[in-house]
């Protein structure tokens, strides 16, 4: 199993940069939450890692190899992307589009074969989606739509997950029940997940560690008690919190003191 | 059997059987009897040497153009719908009917009597014609460092509208000729014999292979730029094969039978309502579902003002429009990819 690396990755659309110098090195079996306000370049991070966007500079190994050097097929095989939106207009079936999820394997000419089909039907029956295998893609609800593009990824068979914003738009006990998944796979099968998150508090409890994007750099990477404080939640999402205990997993709890400001810590943060 | 091999199955025999009886009508009514009997064996059949030549020289080759026509103008159809994401997108959409319309109004105004092969310059110059445009907008569409799908679309547009330009200009210019671009404008399988089937069919079938092949390519880019790639596509090469494979198809089309509309777009939309989206059904059904409609549109477009005729692409849009708009409202799935 592969491990993942950045060195000193730089990403620029414009003159301004979304992010420089992030370099960060991931173990198989670990699970990353990519953390950060809105526009910090969570997603645009998550597509450098990808190779979907051509970093400015730096580069990303994977199992010491630069990522450059491998071929699309390649790279597919081994990293599989999950992205936040996707074209959900499309007629085709459950089966049809978690199957898609072997080509990298297989090519895009070869029929499936038998060894192909017992994956899909395990990454199916894995995210419990059996049922559904023959229902259109535009039949079903925003959650099963997620946890179909989850199972696509694991019939990719990749070692390392890229998820964006896995969680969005599903209920509260979706959202648990896809991270806690992402966690079982991600230690059981020693993968490499890097995801992007909101909630603070979720982050804490499903991932290993957790990296803060604020100011178009990497503030701080670690485990969750190191990361979530409240002079780095100040910085990155310029909000004042308390830190606690999470009552039955004893992780970092994160509660906003208010909804707005108060006067004094707002110049603070900005001073800051 | 598998159900979409099924209704494909069925909607082939359909063809056949459309193309054996438009054997048998035109100016000239020849009996059914008659056009089976030459068809199983050529000699012992009770026609004359008129109708026999009517059936091979014009009929044969003309139905021949007609299924190949409509079978890569539906298939070309799919292929620009699945690389614009787009069901309103057509074979012409990135400019191959209005290179095509240049190539033949050049060769018009210049009067080029050169021919190629044995083809004329009618057939050589809207061909060339529709290549050069699609390369242009193919090139230009694909330069900047955030190309898509979407500047290829836009570039093709703004191409098309320049070169449409430039042909009014040259048909103002030159405006006793201005009729004769008109008609070719309008699309006719009138000017078909066995040269033209001997093109068309060596381009038309290497456009499908090459859109068949990617079938599967075509699935995955479906569901967006990102889950493609992600999947292993490499999209500017995708987005190449695509356009040169969609291009072979309509310009053997526009070459054997100038701009007919209607087919390239609707044919994949029934098609897609009857089999589903996924391409590698899609791609044979629609090319079925074109052959179809040209085939039958043929045939009444010679018929009904026999012994004059009616262009193609009127019978067909005429026609096709009722019978498309009711699949639409009876289907929940109308109007998706």
């Amino acid at each position: 199993m592969p491990d993942l690396s950045t060195h000193q990755l730089h990403f620029s659309y414009t003159d301004r940069p979304v992010f420089e110098h992030v370099s960060m090195h991931l173990k198989p079996g670990e699970m990353l939450a990519l953390l950060g306000a809105n526009g910090a370049g969570k997603t645009t991070l998550l597509k450098t890692l990808a190779r979907h966007l051509k970093p400015t500079s730096g580069e990303i190994f994977l199992d010491a190899k630069p990522l450059t050097k491998l071929s699309r097929r390649g790279l597919a095989q081994q990293l599989a992307m999950m992205p936040q939106h996707e074209n959900r207009g499309a007629s085709l079936s459950v089966y049809d589009v978690v199957s898609l999820g072997r080509t990298p394997h297989c090519g895009w000419l070869m029929p499936l074969n038998n060894n192909d089909r017992s994956i899909i039907d395990q990454a199916l029956s894995s995210t419990g989606l059996t049922e559904l295998q023959n229902r259109s893609v535009h039949e079903i609800s925003g959650g099963e739509w997620r946890r179909m593009i989850l199972a696509r990824a694991l019939a990719q068979d990749a070692s390392v997950l890229l998820l964006d914003e896995p969680t969005s738009g599903l209920d509260l006990k979706y959202q648990h029940d896809c991270l806690e998944r992402v966690r079982n796979l991600t230690h059981d099968r020693k993968l490499i997940t890097v995801t992007t998150l909101h909630d603070l508090n979720q982050a804490a409890m499903f991932a290993d560690r957790l990296a803060l994007l604020a100011n178009r750099e990497l503030i701080a990477i670690g485990p969750p008690d190191q990361v979530l404080t409240t002079d780095l939640i100040r910085q990155a999402f310029s909000i004042e919190v308390a830190i606690m205990k999470h009552p039955m997993h004893g992780t970092p709890l994160v509660v906003p003191c208010s909804g707005a400001m108060s006067r004094t810590a707002k110049t603070q943060a900005r001073s800051t | 059997m598998k159900r979409e091999l099924l209704i494909l199955l069925v909607a082939f025999g359909l063809l056949l059987a459309l193309a054996v009886s438009s054997l048998a009508v035109g100016a000239v009514p020849i009996p059914m009897s008659d056009v089976v009997d030459w068809m199983l064996n050529k000699q012992d059949s009770g026609l004359s040497v008129a109708q026999r030549t009517i059936l091979w020289d014009l009929r044969l080759p003309r139905i021949f153009i007609a299924c190949l026509v409509g079978g890569s103008l539906a298939a070309a159809g799919v292929g620009f719908q699945g690389l614009f994401r787009n069901v309103l997108a057509d074979p012409y959409v990135i400019g191959a009917s209005s290179g095509a319309a240049l190539g033949a109004t050049l060769v018009v105004v210049a009067g080029v009597k050169l021919s190629l092969g044995g083809l004329g310059a009618s057939v050589i110059g809207p061909m060339l014609g529709s290549v050069a445009v699609v390369l242009v907008v193919f090139v230009v569409g694909s330069l900047g460092r955030h190309a898509s799908a979407l500047t290829l679309l836009l570039a093709g547009i703004a191409i098309s509208s320049m070169t449409n330009a430039i042909v009014s200009l040259l048909m103002f210019l030159n405006d006793q000729k201005a009729i004769v671009i008109l008609s070719w404008l309008m699309g006719s399988l009138a000017g078909s014999d066995w040269s033209v089937v001997r093109v068309a069919s060596v381009a038309a079938p290497l456009g499908f292979l090459l859109l068949w092949g990617l079938a599967r390519q075509m699935d995955a880019f479906l569901l967006g730029d990102s889950a493609s790639q992600s999947l292993g596509l490499s999209l500017l090469q995708f987005r190449m094969l695509m356009i040169v494979g969609a291009s072979l198809l309509t310009a053997s089309a526009v070459g054997a039978a100038g701009i007919i509309g209607f087919v390239g777009l609707i044919a994949p939309q029934i098609a897609r309502l009857l089999i589903g989206a996924k391409h590698c059904w899609l791609i044979p059904m629609s090319s079925c579902v074109g052959a179809i409609i040209l085939v039958v549109g043929d045939a009444i477009a010679r018929t009904v003002v026999a012994p004059a005729e009616l262009p193609v692409g009127i019978v067909t849009a005429m026609l096709g429009c009722p019978f498309f708009l009711s699949l639409l409202l009876s289907s929940k799935t109308a109007g998706r990819m």
